[in-house]
This record gives C-alpha cells, sequence and structure tokens, in this order.
C-alpha cells in the first residue's frame, strides 16, 4: 500500500502529474532560464566592481564592495541624459507615426474589398524578408538628394509612408486585429451616418487598444535597439549630426571613453571591463524598465492580438 | 437548353460591382494609398536603381556622383576577387542553417514546458521574454567581447573535438561555434517561444482527452496533434528567425557592405556595395524559399487523402461527361439517319 503510494507520487496517476516529471520540468526551466540571465546578471556584477575585484579571482560573482563610480564615469562619457532624451525621440517619433500608418494601412486591407490586395499583402510580406540592404544605399542617395540625410526626418518619412523598421509585421498586427471587429458594428454607425474615415476613428481604432499598444511598444523598443540604420540615416557615419542614441554611443564607447579620459580632470581611471558593462548596462537600462512596467502587457499582447497570422 | 447554359455562364462572368461596391473599393485603395506610395518609393524605386547601381562603377567627386557603367563587373570583383566576402558569406549560410532550426526547435521546447501546468508561469515568460527587449548589436557585441554570451565553465572545447572525431572539419567547427555562442542562440528565441505558446493555447482541450481515451500516448499526441496542429507556425518562426539573423547587425556580411559602401577605394563605393547587398539579398531569399519548401512538402495523411479524392471525383466527372457527350453524338446520329431515310428503317418507336 504504501509503496504504491510512493510510486504514485513520483511517476504520478492518470489525474496528476507525478513529482519525477515535474522535477525535470521546472529544473529544465530553471536551468535554460539561468542561462537566459547570465549575460544580464554578469553585466551587472562585473560593472559593480572595482578594478582590483575584477583582478582577483576569488571575486566571482559578488564584489567586494558596490562601485557606483563606473555609472557615473560610463555615464559622464556617453553624455547619458543627453543621450537618453536624443534617444527617446529618435524611437518615440518614429513610433508614434507608425503607429498612426499602419493601422491606417492594416484597417484598409482588412475591411475593404478592391482589386490587388492579395499582390499587396503578398508584397508587404516580401518586404518583410527583403533584407534592408537592398534599398539601403539608393535610400541613403535619395535622402540626401532631399536634403534630411543626419536629421530625424529620415526616419520619420518611411514611417509616415508604412515603411518604417519592421513596419509589415505592424500593418499584419493591424490587419489581424481589424478583421476581428465584426463587420455589423461598422455598419450599424454607417446607418447613423458616419463616414468611413469616421467609423475607423470612432468605433474601430477604440476597440484596437491592445494591438495599438503591442504596435507601439515593439515599434519603440526596435528602434530603440536599431543601431546601423540610425547610425547610417540619422547619425550619420562619415559626418556626426546632432542627433545619436544611447545604442550608438555604446557602439563607440571606447573611443568615447578615452577621449573622455583624456579631457577629464578629475582622475577618469582608464577604460576597463567594469566601465564597459556599465556602459552597456545604461544604454539598456530605460527599456529594461519599461519592460517590468508594462512586461504584462509586452508579454500578453502577442497571445491577444495573435501576431501568429492564421 | 445548350444556348441557356452559354447565357449562364456569360452572366456569371460578368458581375458588374455594384455602386456601394466600387465605392468601397476606392475607399480601401485610399487607405492603403500611404502604403502604396512608400512602397512605390522605397521599394520598387530603390530595388530598381540599387540594380543599376549593382551594374555601375560609382565614384563620388566633387561634381556629382560619377557613373560609369561596368555590367557584371561588381559581381565578378565580389566573388572572385574579393577575400572577405565569399567566407563570411559561406559562414554566414552554414551558422544559419544549423542555428535556424536548433532556435526553433529550442522555443518549441521551452513553449511547450512553459504550456504545461506549471507555477509562476507568468515569471518564467518574464525571463524568456527579456532577451528581445534588450538584445541589439552594440550590445551583444559589447556581451560578446566581454566575454559573457559564453558560459565559461561549459566546456567548448571538449565537444568541438568530440564532435570532430567523427564529422567533417568544415561542420564541426561550425557546430563548435554554435556551442560557443550557446547563449547568442538562444536569446534569438524570444519571439519565437511567444508566437508558440500563444498557438499550443489555442489547440483543443478536447483533442488530447479524445486521444487519451483512445490509449494515445504523449509522445505520441505530440507528434500526432501537436506537431501537425502547429505547423503553419513552425513556417512563421523559421522565417522570422532567418530574417532575424539576417538583419542583426552581429552578422559580419551587413557591417562590410556598409564598409565597402564608404571605402574610398576606386573599384569599391556604393556600386560595389549594391552588387553586394544584392548577392546577399539573394542568398537570404533562397534560404527562406528553401526551408519554406522543405516545411510546406510533406502533407499530412489526411489531406494527401483529401486530394486523392478530390483526383478521383474529377476522374469520374470526366468519365461521365465522356459519356454524355457520347450519347448526344449517337442520338445526333440517329436523328440524322432517321430523317435521312425517313421511313426505311425501324427504329423501334412504332410509328412508320
Amino acid at each position: 500500500m504504501e509503496k504504491d503510494k510512493i510510486k504514485r507520487f513520483f511517476l504520478g496517476s492518470k489525474e496528476r502529474e507525478g513529482f519525477l516529471k515535474q522535477f525535470v520540468v521546472y529544473a529544465l526551466l530553471i536551468c535554460i532560464g539561468f542561462i537566459y540571465l547570465y549575460p544580464i546578471l554578469y553585466m551587472l556584477s562585473s560593472s559593480l566592481m572595482t578594478l582590483d575585484d575584477l583582478l582577483d579571482s576569488s571575486v566571482n560573482w559578488i564584489p567586494s564592495s558596490f562601485n557606483f563610480n563606473n555609472y557615473a564615469q560610463a555615464g559622464a562619457s556617453m553624455d547619458f541624459w543627453k543621450s537618453l532624451f536624443l534617444s527617446i525621440i529618435v524611437a518615440g517619433a518614429p513610433t508614434l507615426l507608425n503607429v498612426v500608418s499602419c493601422s491606417i494601412v492594416g484597417y484598409g486591407l482588412a475591411r475593404f474589398e478592391f482589386p490587388g490586395k492579395k499582390v499587396i499583402m503578398g508584397i508587404i510580406i516580401f518586404s518583410f524578408i527583403l533584407p534592408s540592404q537592398v534599398t539601403m544605399i539608393p535610400t541613403y542617395v535619395l535622402y540626401s538628394n532631399l536634403g534630411i540625410l543626419s536629421t530625424l526626418w529620415a526616419f520619420l518619412l518611411p514611417s509616415l509612408l508604412a515603411q518604417g523598421i519592421n513596419s509589415s509585421i505592424f500593418i499584419l498586427i493591424f490587419y489581424q486585429f481589424f478583421k476581428q471587429v465584426p463587420k455589423v458594428l461598422i455598419e450599424a454607425a454607417q446607418i447613423d451616418g458616419a463616414g468611413y474615415f469616421k467609423s475607423f476613428v470612432r468605433i474601430s481604432l477604440p476597440s484596437a487598444a491592445p494591438a495599438i499598444l503591442t504596435v507601439f511598444l515593439f515599434s519603440f523598443v526596435w528602434y530603440w535597439n536599431e543601431s546601423y540604420l540610425t547610425r547610417m540615416y540619422v547619425s550619420g557615419v562619415m559626418t556626426q549630426s546632432g542627433w545619436t542614441t544611447l545604442v550608438v554611443q555604446l557602439q563607440k564607447f571606447a573611443a568615447n571613453y578615452n577621449s573622455y579620459a583624456q579631457t577629464a580632470a578629475s582622475g577618469a581611471v582608464t577604460l576597463n571591463e567594469s566601465i564597459s558593462m556599465a556602459g552597456t548596462m545604461l544604454s539598456i537600462l530605460p527599456v529594461l524598465l519599461l519592460y517590468f512596467v508594462l512586461q504584462r502587457y509586452f508579454v500578453e499582447s502577442i497571445d491577444r492580438v495573435g501576431i501568429t497570422g492564421e | 437548353m445548350k444556348k441557356e447554359d452559354r447565357q449562364a455562364k456569360k452572366q456569371k462572368v460578368r458581375i458588374k460591382p455594384g455602386r456601394l461596391a466600387r465605392r468601397e473599393a476606392v475607399t480601401g485603395l485610399v487607405f492603403v494609398s500611404p502604403w502604396i506610395l512608400g512602397a512605390a518609393i522605397f521599394l520598387v524605386y530603390t530595388m530598381g536603381s540599387s540594380f543599376w547601381y549593382a551594374l555601375n562603377n560609382i565614384r563620388i567627386t566633387p561634381l556629382g556622383r560619377l557613373f560609369s557603367f561596368v555590367g557584371v563587373g561588381n559581381f565578378t570583383q565580389i566573388l572572385l576577387v574579393d577575400t572577405d566576402f565569399t567566407p563570411q558569406l559561406v559562414s554566414y549560410i552554414t551558422s544559419t542553417v544549423l542555428s535556424v532550426p536548433i532556435i526553433v526547435v529550442f522555443a518549441l521546447i521551452i513553449a511547450m514546458l512553459l504550456n504545461g501546468n506549471i507555477k509562476m508561469k507568468g515569471f518564467f515568460r518574464l525571463i524568456f521574454f527579456l532577451p528581445v527587449i534588450v538584445v541589439s548589436g552594440p550590445v551583444m557585441g559589447m556581451l560578446t567581447e566581454q566575454g559573457a554570451a559564453t558560459i565559461s565553465t561549459i566546456d567548448t572545447q571538449a565537444i568541438g573535438s568530440a564532435i570532430g572525431s567523427f564529422l567533417p572539419t568544415g561542420i564541426a567547427d561550425a557546430i563548435t561555434d554554435l556551442f560557443s555562442s550557446m547563449i547568442t542562440v538562444l536569446w534569438y528565441s524570444g519571439v519565437q517561444i511567444l508566437i508558440f505558446l500563444s498557438a499550443l493555447q489555442k489547440i483543443d482541450g478536447a483533442m488530447y482527452e479524445a486521444a487519451q481515451m483512445d490509449g494515445g500516448s504523449g509522445w505520441e499526441c505530440f507528434w500526432k496533434i501537436t506537431l501537425p496542429t502547429i505547423k503553419p507556425m513552425i513556417l512563421l518562426n523559421v522565417v522570422y528567425t532567418i530574417v532575424f539573423i539576417s538583419g542583426n547587425e552581429q552578422n559580419s556580411i551587413i557591417t562590410l557592405i556598409q564598409d565597402s559602401m564608404f571605402s574610398g577605394t576606386k573599384e569599391k563605393g556604393y556600386g560595389y556595395a549594391s552588387a553586394m547587398a544584392w548577392l546577399y539579398s539573394l542568398v537570404v531569399v533562397l534560404i527562406v524559399a528553401v526551408f519554406a519548401a522543405l516545411l510546406m512538402a510533406r502533407k499530412d495523411v489526411y489531406e494527401r487523402q483529401v486530394r486523392k479524392a478530390k483526383r478521383e471525383r474529377k476522374k469520374e466527372a470526366r468519365l461521365v461527361k465522356k459519356i454524355e457527350r457520347r450519347g448526344i453524338r449517337n442520338a445526333r446520329k440517329i436523328e440524322k439517319a432517321r430523317t435521312k431515310r425517313k421511313y426505311s428503317t425501324y427504329d423501334g418507336s412504332g410509328d412508320y
């Protein structure tokens, strides 16, 4: 009897899972979770170390004293507050336009029937697969001809025309979502005298709040993390415009820091691993905070909106 | 009868859209027009001129851009002379082809673990989605540079030598690289996990119950219910992964393209970089196409049977039509014969 009970406890029965299986599942999850977190934990711990701790092989994870000076120096060399402000603008402004343009286009595709719709959907998917490198050089030339290279307009213009970073995905998200809005609702509004545009703004758009949030968050994060195109179009490769972002600053961290260390009078130490890690931490900290505050929406949004495109 | 038939056919083809439908179509086009304009500028125009650039050698002079037509010169230069591009392209292909299945399978496993009945589901989802938020070129560069992207306790050297003993060196090297950048690979599977998770949650639980009642084990349920149901999601994730890997700044080829774009040497420049970008995009699209073909090729049993039945039905219909036609022909023949020699033969109808 007792033996049976133990057996059931470990291997489980029809009704509930056994301890053994649950143990394996949790062990796997925790192991993989640790691997996922490892770089961030490593970054956090080594960014707080002093130079002595770095060199001391007995100090592995927890520094002997929390050295926030690393953050101060990294932040000063990156010009943290100004870069943060500019990053928010560089990521935020195209994101807003992206939400506007992609919602309009997605609505047009979901609600109306017109010839060539299938072709347009095909091109949207194709433009998602096509690497941006193909169109990059003529776009660069185009911007320089228009005189908007190294200004924020180089990001605003494409997102205004629903061609920003990953705009295809956002159009599809809105398309998916507006398909679920019952057509009857819109027809009722039209019987009551609303035009096409009004029924979009007053009926469909308010019900699409989850989709808007999803698109906003993802677009913001993707623009925030984009360094290649930002450097190319907005902050400039050869010449420096006034625009910069934290991620772009991080890319040039070593050079920036060295020039900072030379000019700074207040005994800046030479670049070491801790300072690099502090700089990296600083550049991801804002989105990390955003994520922790809004994580519910981030994670659940894909469920609700159905990015899955069935 | 025949005439009517033809008329009905004609009517079916020529349904004129009503005024409302036409107005809806126009409004739809108005709504989509920003995208159409954008695609015309940022897709069609840029692709066209990029192709034109690729066929030219472009030099930037104080007077402007100087084009000189070289035909496929840029391409031959890249493929035959350039010492960086081809090896990097090959290593990109091998690493993509190897890591895409790993990322997708891994994402599926995690999604299935998370889909089970576990505590702190939200917490684990939070962790697995974290990389999507922080992963960017410079951050990954910094982390790999400082060695945070490999777990030092895993002895990659031992794994490498173990694999190298029974595989050719090229593949073994690629696998060893994969192990040493395991975290990078895992970090790329955040969105994929969520896509799989939401697909898994949509599977009807009753199906599993029915299967269990018929004595299906969990293993069988996975292969016969879970996998076929989420098959479209697998394709979606594969495509997403490939696109993500190829656009990521960790990818050395896109840096190479940028470098040659701004390089001051005589043979490089915009044209050269465009040709490179075209070759690269061709490879990316090809990889996507190959994976898509592989995943779509295997129809499951049900679909195969449906197709077979459809084929047979068509065959039958053809046969019926054939017989019908023959009948009509014969009837006509008999009719003709009858009118010709009206009173000469007895056709069995009773009237002479």
